[in-house]
């Protein structure tokens, strides 16, 4: 069995700037394993612009995005191996993975950074009625037979669901000739970023319906057409709302799911919010050693964060690498005083949703998002009692991230501190 | 007088502004919370201008297509025309990120460059 300090699982944005970081610090054996043909993740796919303004400070499509880490990467003598499937994990850190050229083989890590991504929720998840034909497409699967493969899979298209890769679609489709019609969104407010409903939908005059959703696929061989209809409060169709769309594709761009098989083979601790590792102030989970970042813990908006997020991640690891493993054994110091982070009235999740005051940063971004729309509303932030932090907002959506900053000084001036509480107030 | 609507992109309050202009001169500008809405309902209506996105095919390379943007920001009219210029052609590959694929595209005096590696 081959040793490693550090096995990063993905190459992704995440992977990659974990990698990055982690050799940075100090961290020579590092290696990176990758399913597709080359590293980039989805970034190669993705070739819109408005990438890496917090990052770069100035706009790259997704592949130069990539480019810039893979670089870094290459420059590093960062190892990596591609087309390679990790098939499990053992809680002591035992990757299992196989490729063409070496078969099964196993890699004994002594930290491992998660970074598997996210998928695409699928027809199978929205239980539309209707036939299975062909012709129904995730967005993600359109952007790559588009933008990789070169070929257009449809003319006349519906869109379901207004995420950003449904948005980013509709132009793209449109820009290659197709005919996008609407595009249909079941909640009452858009789940996609303000300046790609502008610039994708406005720009070229494509209807995005609110509170709409598809309740019938026709269409035997090929989709021939769908039906539209209005929903209510509650989500579902009014009767007499019905419109007929003639259309042979319907993409749907329904949301993401973050990739956790391997995470929870190997026993780790899952947030039913994020349906990613629940993870403290060091992005480390339940199981010591294994740490999660990117959108396998939580799905994100901008891929900027998700770097910020990975490298933090991997310096926590090259530490503890460092630091040759705390305890003997993967057990937990059940004594270390954890302090709880609680999501209230309005805030869905906290990443991290814990804190160990002896191993807290200086500083701590606590990233979360928000469960609806909410006007001149208040970001506030509670340590116990005491309140703060107290930030105005003019707006909050549940299509974009929003993020707090904690110091190790408020942490550490009360001793006795149980739990920090988030919570968007009105006044 | 002419009036468009539009919805500010300058953050996630997307403010709808309804702007005013006679000629192509802004007279007024409403229903913005802040400066950075004035700022961007004025570029709109005067000059739109978008960087555009699309991809090219490649001949013997490992990908039948490479990614492209254009260099700078190009008026928003131009859009169509830039794609359907980087249909009629195709370049061999290698191609990498920042070369040059096409100069002056749609004659707006921008140059179009790869946005990916595609190696032969």
């Amino acid at each position: 069995m081959k040793n490693y300090d550090i096995v990063i699982i993905g190459g992704g944005p995440a992977g990659l700037s974990a990698a990055v970081a982690a050799r940075k610090n100090g961290t020579e054996s590092v290696l990176i394993l990758e399913r597709d043909d080359k590293l980039g993740g989805i970034l190669n796919q993705c070739i819109h612009n408005g990438f890496g303004l917090h990052t770069f400070q100035e706009e790259l499509t997704g592949p130069e995005y990539a480019g810039r880490f893979i670089t870094q990467a290459e420059e590093l003598r960062i190892e990596y191996k591609l087309h390679t499937m990790v098939m499990d994990i053992s809680a002591d850190e035992v990757v299992t993975a196989m490729n063409q050229e070496e078969g099964m083989f196993q890699i004994q890590a002594k930290a491992v950074i998660l970074a598997m991504g996210c998928r695409e929720r699928s027809r199978g998840a929205l239980n539309i009625p209707g036939y299975r034909p062909a012709g129904i497409f995730s967005a993600g699967t359109a952007q790559r037979l588009v933008n990789i493969e070169g070929y257009l899979p449809g003319r006349k298209v519906v869109i379901l669901g207004s995420g950003d890769i449904g948005l980013i679609m509709a132009r793209r489709m449109t820009l290659e000739g197709a005919d996008v019609q609407v595009v249909a969104e079941l909640m009452p407010y858009s789940g996609g970023l303000k300046r790609n409903i502008v610039q994708c939908l406005d720009d070229f005059g494509i209807p995005l319906k609110l509170s709409h959703t598809v309740i019938d696929i026709k269409g035997k061989e090929r989709v021939e057409g769908i039906t539209l209809a209005e929903v209510n409060a509650e989500g579902r169709p009014i009767p007499g709302t019905e419109e007929e769309y003639e259309c042979d594709t319907l993409l749907l761009s329904v949301g993401l799911i973050p990739e956790n098989e391997l995470s929870r083979g190997m026993g780790i601790e899952m947030n039913p919010v994020t349906s990613g590792p629940k993870v403290n102030e060091s992005l480390e989970t339940n199981i010591e050693g294994v740490f999660a970042c990117g959108n396998v813990l939580h799905v994100h908006d901008l891929v900027d964060f998700v770097s910020e997020e990975a490298a933090m991640a991997g310096r926590n690891a090259s530490l503890y690498v460092q630091n040759a493993c705390r305890s003997q054994e993967n057990t937990k110091n059940l004594t270390e005083k954890e302090i709880i982070l609680f999501s209230e009235k309005g805030v869905r999740y906290t990443v991290p949703s814990v804190i160990r005051p002896d191993h807290m940063p200086e500083e701590l971004t606590v990233r979360f998002r928000v469960g609806g729309v909410y006007k001149n509303c208040y970001i506030s932030c509670y340590l116990d009692g005491e309140r703060i932090l107290h930030r105005k907002r003019p707006v909050v959506a549940p299509g974009e991230m929003e993020q707090i900053k904690l110091t190790r000084e408020q942490i550490m001036k009360n001793l006795l501190l149980q739990k920090i509480t988030l919570k968007i107030e009105e006044e | 007088m002419e009036i468009r609507n539009l919805t500010c992109i300058g953050c996630p309050m997307g403010c709808p502004l309804t702007v005013k202009l006679e000629d192509t001169e802004v007279i007024s500008i409403e229903g913005n919370s802040c400066k950075r809405g004035a700022v961007y309902g004025k570029k709109e209506v005067t000059n739109p201008t978008r960087i555009v996105t699309t991809t090219v095919r490649v001949s013997g390379g490992t990908e039948p297509v490479v990614s492209v943007k254009t260099k700078e920001d190009i008026p928003k009219d131009k859009i169509f025309a830039c794609v359907r210029a980087m249909k009629e052609i195709t370049v061999p590959a290698p191609v990498h990120i920042g070369d040059v694929i096409l100069r002056d595209v749609a004659h707006t005096g921008v140059d179009m460059i790869a946005t990916k590696n595609v190696e032969i």
